[in-house]
């Protein structure tokens, strides 16, 4: 990514002491200190060009001063303090920007019928910059409640969806537009467009930068933890587009998770970023090295990740333990069953079923209702999963969706039932658009005996 | 910050059943009795069906007249409350307990809160 570090200072070469601790504090703490600096400023952009004034200003200071002690406070003031300095100098030679005239209530500043430019004092201005802001939070303690902050306000259900998506990446994970456009196969230009109208709606509709209240906590906790599962499952039903980019996506989804769970740790939260665990640490068996995907049945397991399946199954266990939980508990409770079984023949798969039945019941989906129509194949026989998913399929629901017709072609298969298999993986060949996908399904096809 | 919320619905007062017109008022009196006691409630009525509508454009100096109103859609503008509220949080919690949330919709949006607009008119901003 771009900063300001390697990209502004030619006075410090990589590897000399300062600038690498200025790169390393930049890396682990700018999207904190920008959290707060959007609390204390109340714009988006006015906090990210006091952001990087303020690394700016620290590669100046800091090989003369040394490092302060607590490098994020210092961070922080210091980007205040340059915010309102750059606001102080506009305001006396240019016209100040709009979103800051828009903000001062009564102050005739425009130029035209609405009076004299240049007639706002910067008492005016820091008295609308701290209006309604605590001038004595500036210490590091309310810094993690500013990350919340932020990824609240990002993931606001008054804004678009996919922009909730862009504006969470760039924002919270510091990703640049340029990144979040390649991983999401978009242009930079629409990307950035997304996020200036997500940007002007906080501003114009007055989204407020704030924890939900307890009672609405449930509902916009679930925007939250929908965005990162969309990041996450971006990144992992990889197939399209550049690989390496798009499993930066589940780690960058991880990486939220975690952030929230820490922050924040509620049951769903916890069930989330263990079900992201559970899913990453099959990521090295999941397709061949040739990029061949490899279903679940097929997997090499002494090749998950065992670290992340101990500390995912410890989170399901916390989440359950809660009786708070919800449907991504559930997932990562049946994630967990699967991980935790030696091999797939030995799964326990009454459990698994069990899991789903539970699930149905707190979030009916007929995609949920097809996975355990498959664990019920394996718990019981082919036939009594093949009824279910025919009574899905009957039902209408799920008729484009092709990897219900790849369950129905597997199970007919396993039955010996050719004919009917051929027809099913031709009609999932012809709904599946991801390449390894289609290559699955000809793949199959071709095995089929004539 | 002023909100206008627009509520739109597929039926109006005048072509509800007349015991559900009751209860349905009845509701709005207790709303509009609990956010004026809150401080949230500014303004507020009822617009008159949309068989009254007139959609007026003026091009080249004509005046077009047309019966109706400008969208023909299924949920009509009903009436409109402008409420005070602190930020959209704020608003959106109002805004959930207008009656007419339950059967329609209601579209919340922000009046510019600066000055620029009325003193460009030269009218005052009433305050």
């Amino acid at each position: 990514m771009v900063h300001p570090v390697t990209r502004d200072n030619s006075a410090f070469k990589q590897g000399e002491p300062i600038g690498a601790t200025v790169d390393a504090i930049y890396r682990s703490d700018s999207r904190r200190v920008f959290a707060t600096l959007v609390r204390l400023l109340g714009d988006f952009d006015v906090a990210e060009e006091a952001l990087h004034d303020a690394f700016r200003a620290a590669l100046e200071q800091w090989p003369r001063e040394g490092v302060p002690a607590n490098a994020r406070a210092w961070l922080v003031s210091t980007g205040r303090f340059k915010a309102i300095d750059a606001i102080r100098r506009r305001s006396r030679f240019v016209a100040l920007p709009t979103e800051l005239i828009e903000g001062l209530e009564g102050a005739e500043i425009e130029s035209g019928a609405a009076g004299e430019p240049g007639g706002l004092s910067a008492a005016d201005l820091e008295r609308f910059i701290f209006d309604g802001h605590d001038p004595s939070a500036l210490d590091a303690e309310p810094v993690e409640d500013d990350r919340l902050r932020l990824i609240f306000t990002c993931c606001h259900p008054a804004l678009a969806p996919d922009a909730q998506i862009a504006l969470t990446l760039r924002e919270v994970c510091g990703l640049t537009t340029e990144e979040i456009a390649h991983a999401f196969l978009t242009t930079a230009p629409t990307l950035a467009q997304r996020i200036v109208r997500a940007k002007a709606k906080i501003r114009d509709a007055k989204i407020p930068y704030q924890v939900p209240t307890r009672e609405a906590l449930p509902e916009r906790l679930d925007a939250v933890l929908r965005v990162i599962y969309l990041v996450f499952n971006e990144g992992y039903s990889a197939s399209s587009g550049d690989l390496a980019t798009r499993h930066d996506l589940s780690s960058e989804a991880v990486r939220l998770g975690r952030l929230l769970v820490e922050l924040l740790p509620e049951p769903e939260a916890i069930g989330l970023l263990a079900l992201m665990l559970l899913h990453e640490s099959r990521h090295a068996a999941r397709t061949s090295p040739s990029g061949e995907l490899i279903l679940l049945d097929a997997q090499d397991r002494s090749l998950w990740d065992r670290g992340r399946i101990a500390e995912g199954s410890v989170l399901v266990q916390r989440a359950l333990i809660s009786r708070r939980f919800g449907p991504y508990s559930l997932q990562a409770a049946i994630a967990a069953v699967h991980a935790e079984a030696p091999a797939f023949a030995s799964t326990d798969w009454a459990e698994v079923v069990g899991l789903y039945d539970v699930l149905l019941r707190t979030d009916p989906s007929p995609v949920i209702e097809l996975n355990r129509a498959v664990a019920v194949a394996m718990r019981d026989s082919p036939e009594a999963g093949l009824a279910l998913v025919e009574t899905i399929l009957d039902r209408g629901d799920l008729a484009d969706y092709h990897l219900a017709h790849s369950a129905r072609a597997d199970l007919c298969r396993r039955l010996g039932r050719n004919t009917e298999a051929r027809r099913s993986y031709q009609r999932a060949l012809d709904l599946a658009r991801q390449e390894p996908e289609r290559r699955f399904l000809e793949r199959r096809l071709a095995e089929l005996p004539r | 910050m002023k909100y206008l919320c627009l509520i739109r619905a597929e039926s109006a007062m005048e072509t509800m059943p007349a015991a559900f017109a009751a209860q349905h008022f009845d509701a709005y009196r207790e709303f509009a009795q609990s956010i004026r006691a809150s401080g949230h409630f500014v303004d507020c009525n009822r617009l008159l069906p949309v068989d009254a509508a007139t959609t007026i454009r003026v091009r080249q100096g004509q005046v077009s007249v047309t019966d109706g109103p400008y969208v023909e859609t299924k949920e009509q503008l009903g009436g409109y409350f402008v409420i005070e509220a602190r930020d959209l949080n704020e608003a959106i919690q109002v805004a959930a307990r207008i009656p007419g949330a339950t059967i329609g919709c209601v579209e919340l949006r922000p009046i510019a809160d600066d000055a620029r607009t009325l003193s460009a008119l030269g009218l005052q901003k009433s305050r």
